[in-house]
């Protein structure tokens, strides 16, 4: 079986100037005998944001669980083909697991702080990671990191209080505090925004367009507007099938797939 | 094409269309007057065009403003944003037409000494092809037709040639007679104003295309005016 994904254009120009960070070719995922992602290849950039769209249960969420071995955690859930990080098998298996998801970092949909402090929601993953020479570097990491994810000047008065006492979107950004603190290479992110309201979207949203400058970027959204705004790659997912990947500014002004044309201005759910 | 979710996102779409098509409809008779006019120097007419041309300017405006709103109601897409973006240049395109024409109709006042009977006749030619090239442009984008908006592109072509001739005789009656000045300099800029109209119809050719293709027109539109450079010189030579 084979299906072709079309490319707009041929080469996107972001997929031509940026290194490639993750490589999948023909992947396929399957829950039991069900399949939900079928001969998917990609090759995401990097040091830049690549967005995910696509009607629900497509299998968005699916395959960016697939790039840091999250479905593993799924015991119906199996993966074949390859995906590539930087040149290096994932699902090869001297792969050590934990680290892998320590340089590839994920956020999700619902912002999932530890019942614990702010301060030890990110120093955690530091500290079990041996990232800290010291009580002053592991500090300094926290702080840093809250400042990165803007989420400092909110909380900098109270790292002790609990991080589930924070609101929505400060949860989120405290999630991705935690994400960064660790110094991945890639952030998965799905649905980060679903919760939040606008000023805390364009939070999110300013930090992403920030964050590219060191990371490799992947975001699932239902929001078009979100993935033109944020994104350099959109990928367009259409019953477990990549339908259409390219240039964001191409994609959402000239799409040449029907299927994303008709999705993309609000035509099909 | 298949419809929105959102029925009342296809009726925004559809009403934008049909007041822009009312639009070309009111240009369309604008021009065709204003010729008429300026030809058998009927004033009434003429005053009826000029008085006439700020419903064309509000019209714009209502364009304008609903393709604005659509803007901020549906965040339009791909071709959905390319048809208000095209929306909005076309309408801009039609009320200059509407400028255009509403100043032929001013010139047949100035032209109180009469027009020599073979300009007239260049001066009709003119006018019609420039009408011919207005009307089958609307119909391109009623119909979403980019080949035909193409044909309009290609043709303006023909308005330029006829320009030129028209120039240059204008040029010469007004050096075998210097009464004539007056008449043929109102004439010259009538003519011109006729000539930029061709250049819109064609403005609104290449946002059809781009409408349909989703890029813009790379080719340069074949350009035949070379009044601005003929010297007068030239003129005895022919
Ligand atoms: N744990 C699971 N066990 C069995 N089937 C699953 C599991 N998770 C997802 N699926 C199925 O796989 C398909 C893809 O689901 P997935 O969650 O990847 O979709 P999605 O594109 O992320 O959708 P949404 O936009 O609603 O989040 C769906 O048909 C879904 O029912
Ligand atoms: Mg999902």
């Amino acid at each position: 079986m084979s299906f072709k994904t079309v490319f707009t254009p041929a080469i996107p120009a972001i997929i031509a100037a940026n290194a490639p960070k993750i490589v999948a070719q023909d992947v396929n995922v399957y829950y039991g005998e069900k399949s939900a992602i079928k001969e998917l290849s990609i090759t995401i950039p990097d040091k830049a944001v690549s967005a995910f769209i696509g009607p629900s249960g497509c299998g968005k969420s699916t395959f960016l669980r697939s790039i840091n071995r999250m479905n593993d955690t799924i015991p119906s859930c199996r993966v074949t083909g390859k995906i590539a990080f930087d040149g290096m098998d994932i699902y090869d298996r001297a792969v050590d697991v934990v680290e892998l998801r320590a340089r590839i970092g994920m956020v999700f949909q619902k912002p999932n702080p530890f019942p614990k402090s702010i301060f030890e929601n990110v120093a955690y993953g530091v500290r079990i990671h041996g990232l800290a020479k010291d009580k002053v570097d592991l500090e300094r990491i926290v702080t840093e990191s809250l400042q990165r994810a803007s989420l400092w000047d909110e909380v900098k008065d109270r790292l002790a209080h609990a991080g589930t006492g924070l609101s929505g979107g400060q949860q989120q950004r405290l999630c991705i505090a935690r994400a960064i603190a660790v110094n991945p290479e890639v952030i998965l992110m799905d649905e980060p925004c679903s919760a939040l309201d606008p000023i805390a979207t364009a939070r999110i949203e300013e930090l992403i367009s920030d964050l590219k400058q060191n990371f490799c970027i992947v975001i699932v959204t239902h929001s078009m507007q979100q993935a033109a705004r944020v994104s350099d790659l959109t990928a367009f997912f259409h019953l477990g099938t990549l339908v259409e990947v390219g240039d964001t500014d191409a994609v959402f002004t000239n799409p040449q797939e029907k299927r994303t044309q008709d999705y993309i201005t609000g035509r099909f759910g | 094409m298949s419809d929105h979710i959102v029925k009342a996102y296809d009726s925004d779409l559809a009403q934008l269309k049909s007041m822009l098509s009312e639009m070309g409809g009111m240009a369309e008779e604008q021009l065709a007057k204003a010729i008429d006019a300026l030809i058998r120097r009927d004033l009434k007419l003429a005053d009826s065009v000029i008085a006439a041309d700020q419903l064309l300017d509000a019209k714009e405006i209502e364009v304008e403003e609903r393709a604005v709103l659509t803007i901020a109601k549906r965040q339009p897409m791909a071709q959905d944003l390319r048809n208000v973006m095209v929306t909005i240049r076309i309408a801009a395109d039609i009320e200059r037409i509407g400028d255009l024409a509403k100043n032929i109709a001013k010139r047949s006042h100035a032209i109180y000494d009469g027009i020599p009977q073979r300009l007239t006749k260049g001066l009709e030619r003119m006018g019609q092809l420039s009408q011919a090239q207005l009307k089958l442009v609307l119909d391109a984008f009623a119909s979403s037709d980019a080949d035909k908006a193409m044909d309009v592109w290609r043709h303006d072509e023909d308005i330029d040639a006829l320009y030129n001739s028209i120039f240059r005789e204008l040029l010469t009656y007004m050096m075998e007679d210097p009464r004539m000045i007056g008449a043929c300099t109102h004439l010259l800029f009538a003519t011109k104003n006729i000539e930029r109209i061709g250049d819109h119809a064609t403005n609104i050719a290449e946002n059809i295309y781009y409408l349909v293709h989703g890029y813009m027109l790379k080719e340069q539109r074949p350009k035949n005016d070379k009044t601005s450079v003929t010297p007068f010189s030239s003129l005895n030579n022919d």
